[in-house]
């Protein structure tokens, strides 16, 4: 019989562990995995509980997967960095209104001996040569907001990657830090967000080789997902979300982010 | 003529492509106590197995029925137990209450037929941890706590050491003599002409899967016996006697 | 890459002794996953192998045959079908236990299941083959057959629980699913490691890989030495 009471308390505390946040105000927000793996949201979050008792849960994917698991109604609010997707979002109904957040900066990783010769200031002009010397590429090829921002730049620098892709281009399918991974082994160029590639401990022979082209700017949209399509959405807690994080104590929240003394993000929110 | 308790008429039994018995007919009535002798393979274990109703069959076979049309009792013991994980006093538990025996009349059965076969002492002691002999008599135990009808044995001393045996077969008799009253018949398949001699009333000889001789014991032993069984007879019993 | 197993060792080191709260957090939230699940798992997969091996039906070699196919079963594929199912677009989604460590439990137990069920079909039908008869002569049906047998064998079934735990708590691709790795909320071992990789932090990663298998090893030591103590404690006490 003692045995068995021994039995019955282990089950106990079991259940009583996975309750672990069962009961607290909270939301899911959908974000992407170069945000999390940014640190942001370690800064940013505990603020927003300060202010207001909610927790947010972030479900780290991709940019498409994270609209998708709105669309399915499985994350109360959306925060991505690819404005085409999230107008498409909102323009089907499934979010209820787009606000501008933030942005930071994607930059050109490679080699630091960088045998395509890319280093400067013109991401078109950089991936062009890459391009025209087939140095080895890698792309993460994942629907992500990273990879969108890649597709456009080629075909700024008017290559045409899904029909002829260059000799050396890889994709991945990936998140950016096992992209980052498999550059750092194959000495390939990639394109990265900031946040990341300063978070990323694994750098090999990498440098930073093109930055500060105001096309490599990464804007940042906050969205709640539309209770019309899914009426269980916490709209009003998702609502106060995003209410603060466009508002001044958000916004400087956002700044006042920094790895290493650099500032990742730059809030842009539009004035109320 | 009395009831008989179970009847076979024209039966067989085939594994596979092997026919282990055929063309068998049988009556078992109350009291008789039955020994099946044959060499390896004579179908003595497959004719016990039928009697007990465990095998598929062509042929017929009836049991005699009581008033609620349920079977006799019956029980069997091999020549290897199997016993559970358990102690002896669990593992009769779980016979009687496999036999459905009511829940307060079990732990009295269960005491009476482990002091019946000398093993009340052992009965917190793992039932796996036994002596050969003691296992077996355990086994005895646990078939006579269930009061049956019929008793089946399979070669029931054939693994075990001469004193052992000696006791098993004791046993075996004392509980055939005493169940003779409520009409317990018995039926045990052996390689041992001696063992058949001492505890059968009828002695049945097996060749090939059939029925060759089907006698008293007394008149088994002194007459005139056909080639192979008169063979088997002669081969088996200076050994054995 | 020479540094990199003495930097993990140095790493795992630290985390273990350190004794980290976000680590125990971690740690304790894959133990109580995974236990749930192997428990879940067994009571059904234990009484489902076991009444598999001693019933006989028509269509039973193809059941058998089904198991153990699903033995098989990658753990993202396990991790999609459940996410799809309670996915509030999906048939179980009012629930609303995705991206909770309910659902992690519901991914681990579908996935340890027919491992438990299958290798418990094996162990109970070994001891049916020789032992079938002795209880069919005593009268026990499917049933009482199944549930001595497990009785019987309660001491591999032991090992068969372990081999599930294991399992359970070495996967990642249906837990980082249906969980979503959310950090405090549904972050076990393996996600955690998961990402430290995907950050390029290594060391960390292996350090978390390290402890990981420590724990396996302490559990496996452990259940080792019960089952030493049990074997000679049931010899005393006739159990």
């Amino acid at each position: 019989m003692e045995r068995v009471k021994h039995w019955i308390a282990a089950a106990l505390l079991l259940v009583a562990a996975l309750q672990a946040g069962a009961q607290e105000r909270f939301i899911v927000m959908a974000s992407t995995t170069s945000t999390e793996q940014s640190g942001l949201f370690a800064h940013l979050l505990p603020a927003f509980k300060a202010a207001s008792g909610i927790d947010v849960r972030v479900v780290a994917l991709g940019t498409g997967q994270a609209l998708d698991a709105a669309r399915r109604g499985d994350a109360d609010v959306v925060f991505v960095h690819d404005q085409v997707a999230e107008e498409k979002f909102v323009a089907e109904g499934f979010g209820l209104q787009r606000l501008p957040v933030m942005y930071n900066d994607f930059v050109l990783i490679g080699p630091k001996s960088d045998p395509a010769r890319v280093a400067g200031k013109d991401i078109a002009a950089a991936l062009g040569k890459v391009a025209a010397q087939g140095a080895p590429f890698i792309s993460r090829g994942d629907k992500s907001g990273t990879h969108a921002a890649e597709l456009r730049y080629w075909k700024l620098a008017s290559v045409d990657v899904a029909a002829s892709a260059p000799k050396g281009y890889q994709a991945c399918g990936c998140g950016m830090g096992p992209a980052l991974n498999i550059a750092a082994s194959t000495n390939a160029y990639v394109l990265a967000d900031r946040g990341t590639w300063l978070n990323f401990k694994n750098r090999a022979d990498l440098a930073v080789l093109v930055e500060g082209d105001t096309r490599l700017f990464n804007q940042y949209g906050v969205m709640v997902v539309n209770p019309a399509k899914h009426p269980h959405v916490k709209t009003a807690l998702a609502q106060a979300f995003a209410d603060w994080v466009v508002s001044p104590a958000g916004q400087a929240s956002i700044a006042g982010y920094k790895i290493g003394g650099e500032q990742l993000f730059f809030p842009n929110a539009k004035a109320k | 003529m009395t009831a008989a308790l179970i009847e076979l008429h024209d039966t067989a039994v085939r594994f596979g492509a092997l026919t282990a018995l055929s063309g068998v007919d049988f009556v078992l009535r109350p009291g008789e106590r039955v020994a099946l002798v044959g060499a390896n393979g004579s179908g003595k274990t497959t004719l016990l197995r039928l009697l007990h109703g465990q095998l598929a069959h062509d042929g017929t076979r009836r049991v005699q029925r009581d008033a609620l049309g349920r079977e006799p009792p019956q029980a069997m013991v091999f020549q290897r137990p199997f016993l559970l994980r358990l102690s002896v006093w669990r593992n009769l538990m779980v016979a009687l209450w496999l036999a459905g025996v009511p829940r307060d009349e079990r732990a009295a059965r269960a005491a009476q037929a482990l002091a019946r076969v000398g093993l009340a002492d052992q009965r917190d002691r793992p039932a796996r941890v036994l002596s050969g002999g003691q296992q077996q008599r355990l086994a005895l135990a646990r078939a006579w706590a269930v009061r049956p009808r019929v008793l089946f044995l399979d070669e029931p001393t054939a693994s075990l050491d001469p004193g052992a045996k000696r006791e098993v077969e004791q046993l075996i008799t004392e509980f055939a003599q005493e169940g003779q009253q409520q009409g317990l018949a018995v039926v045990m398949s052996t390689h041992n002409l001696g063992q058949a001699k001492r505890l059968a009333t009828r002695v049945v000889y097996l060749e090939g899967g059939r029925v060759i001789v089907d006698l008293p014991t007394s008149e088994f032993f002194n007459q005139s016996l056909p080639d192979a069984a008169a063979q088997f007879v002669r081969g088996e019993l200076p050994w054995n006697a | 890459m020479g540094g990199g197993f003495g930097e993990s060792l140095h790493a795992a080191i630290a985390l273990l002794t350190g004794f980290d709260a976000r680590l125990a957090e971690v740690v304790g939230l894959s133990l109580a996953v995974s236990a749930s699940s192997c428990a879940l798992a067994a009571g059904f997969g234990m009484a489902a192998g076991a009444w598999l091996a001693v019933a006989r039906f028509p269509g039973h070699r193809a059941l058998v045959a089904a198991l153990n196919t699903l033995l098989g079963l990658p753990s993202v594929v396990v991790g999609l079908v459940v996410y799809l199912l309670l996915s509030r677009s999906g048939p179980l989604g009012s629930l609303g236990i995705l991206f909770t460590p309910k659902a992690m439990v519901v991914a681990q137990t579908m996935l340890v299941l027919p491992v438990v069920a299958a290798l418990t079909r094996q162990l109970i039908a070994d001891a049916w083959r020789g032992n079938g008869e002795q209880l069919r002569s005593m009268g026990a049906g499917v049933l009482a057959s199944a549930a001595l047998l497990l009785l019987h064998e309660r001491l591999a079934l032991v090992t068969v629980g372990l081999t599930a735990f294991g399992r359970a708590i070495s996967e990642v691709g249906a837990v980082m699913i249906v969980g979503g790795n959310i950090d405090g909320v549904t972050r076990v071992m393996t996600t955690a490691i998961a990402l430290e990789t995907s950050k390029g932090d290594l060391p960390l990663a292996l350090g978390l890989g390290f402890v990981l298998l420590a724990l396996v090893g302490a559990i496996n030591v452990t259940i080792a030495l019960i089952q030493r103590q049990q074997g000679t404690h049931s010899e005393a006490m006739g159990r």
